[in-house]
This record gives structure tokens, sequence and C-alpha cells, in this order.
């Protein structure tokens, strides 16, 4: 039992994500998570408005599903599948966040500086997760995909696309950290 | 009801896995790009190279999905600006919020109930992308 309510190393995860995009492809699907965020937009009604999202979106349930019950996944993980501990984070990561000021480094999930309600209505803090979050969204549908639709489906299916737009990630993620993050902290 | 009870499941699973493997959480994307741990790529490259495996050998033993087609994955369309520019764009959203589509929502049932804003920015995005999807290179 204490394996499980222990952190799992990567060599246990990774394999297992693999299963969960492999059973949705044995259901006849496939792993995305972004397209929910376009299947949300055309419950809303934007199909009306805009012909990106006049599509049937009742074929897309099934994928509402496997986030509802990731939601649930992630609550029965957080509750009662895990002993409170720390993440073992590298020293050096720690000693830079603290220099840009993030303090108590991996004794959450993420750093109350940013999520933490009174942070987030400040204006730098509101900002920062709306900023964030459009760019995830437009982003991901501009590159057709995300983490699980490029990195993981993509990646295991050799398609070139997915390599490429995987290479677009990492150029966006290096820029932020390495370059905006010390002006924004 | 009950075709969907599978994908409850599955997702659930994935909730699970990608908490415990601590892939959900900021720090352990900032860690990443700073290139100061093997653990999201270990997670990332174990997960791809598996990935690769179950996909050969269904191709070879050519199995079939519960609806009686063969298994496939289908075709990115081709392309190369999309994908650059697309992913670029990406790129800095997560790193600046730390969750990818998967983990916003994990986060929010783990309690993290500002990530709802979060998401709520990440619709908002995906439908400016298509109001103005035409007028983007591809």
């Amino acid at each position: 039992m204490n394996y499980i309510l222990e952190p799992w190393p990567w060599y246990v995860s990774g394999p297992c994500i693999a299963i969960v995009m492999y059973l949705l492809l044995y259901f006849g699907r496939t792993f995305g998570m972004s397209s929910n965020l376009r299947t949300i937009c055309s419950i809303g009604g934007a199909g009306k408005k805009v012909s990106f999202f006049d599509f049937d979106w009742k074929a897309q349930k099934w994928n509402l599903i496997v986030v509802l019950g990731a939601m649930v996944g992630g609550f029965i993980a957080h509750h009662f599948l895990s002993n409170p501990t720390n993440i073992d984070l590298n020293q050096q990561t720690i000693a830079d966040l603290n220099n840009l000021g993030f303090k108590n480094v991996g004794t959450s999930l993420l750093p109350p500086e940013l999520f933490d309600w009174k942070n987030v209505f400040s204006i730098k803090g509101i900002l920062i997760l709306t900023i964030g979050g459009f760019l995830v969204g437009f982003g991901t549908r501009y590159a057709g995909g995300c983490t699980s639709g490029h990195a993981i489906t993509g990646l295991s299916s050799l398609q070139l696309p997915s390599l490429i737009a995987v290479i677009g990630f990492f150029i966006g993620g290096l820029i932020m950290i390495h370059f905006i993050y010390p002006i924004l902290f | 009801m009950t075709k969907y009870i599978k994908f409850f499941a599955v997702g659930i699973f994935f909730g699970i896995v990608l908490v415990k493997s601590e892939a959900v959480s900021w720090y352990r994307i900032f860690e990443m790009f700073k290139f100061q741990s093997f653990h999201m790529y270990g997670i990332i490259g174990s997960a791809v190279f598996t990935g690769v495996l179950l996909l050969l050998i269904s191709k070879k033993q050519k199995t079939k999905t519960i609806e009686g087609q063969l298994i496939r994955v289908p075709k990115k369309d081709k392309g190369f600006k999309r994908y650059l520019i697309g992913g670029s764009i990406f790129g800095l959203g997560w790193a600046l919020s730390g969750a990818c589509p998967g983990p916003m929502y994990i986060l929010v049932g783990t309690g993290v109930f500002s990530m709802l804003i979060v998401i709520a920015a990440a619709i908002f995005g995906t439908y400016m992308y298509g109001v103005i999807k035409d007028k983007l290179p591809h």
C-alpha cells in the first residue's frame, strides 16, 4: 500500500499514461484533452456565430466524461491515495524559485503565490492566470492538439506534425521560463 | 449510459496517474523547462516508448477496437507553421500557468478552484482561435 501512497516514479507513470491512450484507441476514440475546450465553446452556442464551432458536439460527449472522470481521479488521488510529502525537486530548482520570490517551494502541488485566492485577485495574479490560460487555449487549437494529442498520441504514432508541435511547446516554454519569468518575478 | 462508464473509468485512472506522478504540479513543469530534473522527461519518454510498442504490437496482431475496426491513430494534417507557431504559443501558456488542458481539470478535482479561472481563459482562447483562424498562417 505504501507504494501507492508515495509519489509514483516516472517509469510507472509514463507507461500508465500510454495505457490510457491505448484504452481510448481500443474504444475507438483518440486521446486529446484540449478538444474538450472546443466542445465547450460549441455547447455554449459558439457555432451560431463561428463555423469552427458548428459541429455535432454530442459525438464528443465521451471525452467530457473522461474529463469528469479525471476530476474525480484527481480528488481520489489527492485525498485518499497520497501521504503528505513534499515534491522531491532539485535543490537548484528550489534555490532558483526562492530567488524569484517563491517560498515553501514544493510543499504543495502549486505555488500559493499564484493560486491562493488572495493572490489570484491581485492585478498581477489575475493577469498571469488569464493570459496563461488564454495562450494554452489559443495555442492548443492552433497547433491542433496539446500534450496528450501531440506529445503522447502523435509521437507514439511517429507523426512528424506532432514532433514539430512538441518542439514548439518547448520553444514557448523555454522562452517563458528563461526570459519572461525574470521580468515577471 | 452504460457505454460511458468505461470512459469515466479511464478518466479516473488518468486523473490518479497524473496526480501521483506529480505531472500536474506547476513546480515540476518549471523544473522541466529548467532542465533540472529527469522526472518529466522520464514520464513523457516512457509514455511514448510504451505507446510506440503498444501501437506496433496491435498493428502486427491486427487488433480491433470494440467497434470492430482496426486500431489506428488519425493522421494529423500536413503542415509546419501551425504546429510550430501554435505549439510555441501553447508552450508559453503551459509554462506561465503550469498546467496543460488535462491537468487543469484534474487540479480542480484536487481542490484548486482558482484553476477554474485558467480553464475559463483557455475556453476563451480556443474561441478566439475559432474567430480569427482563417486569418492565421497554417
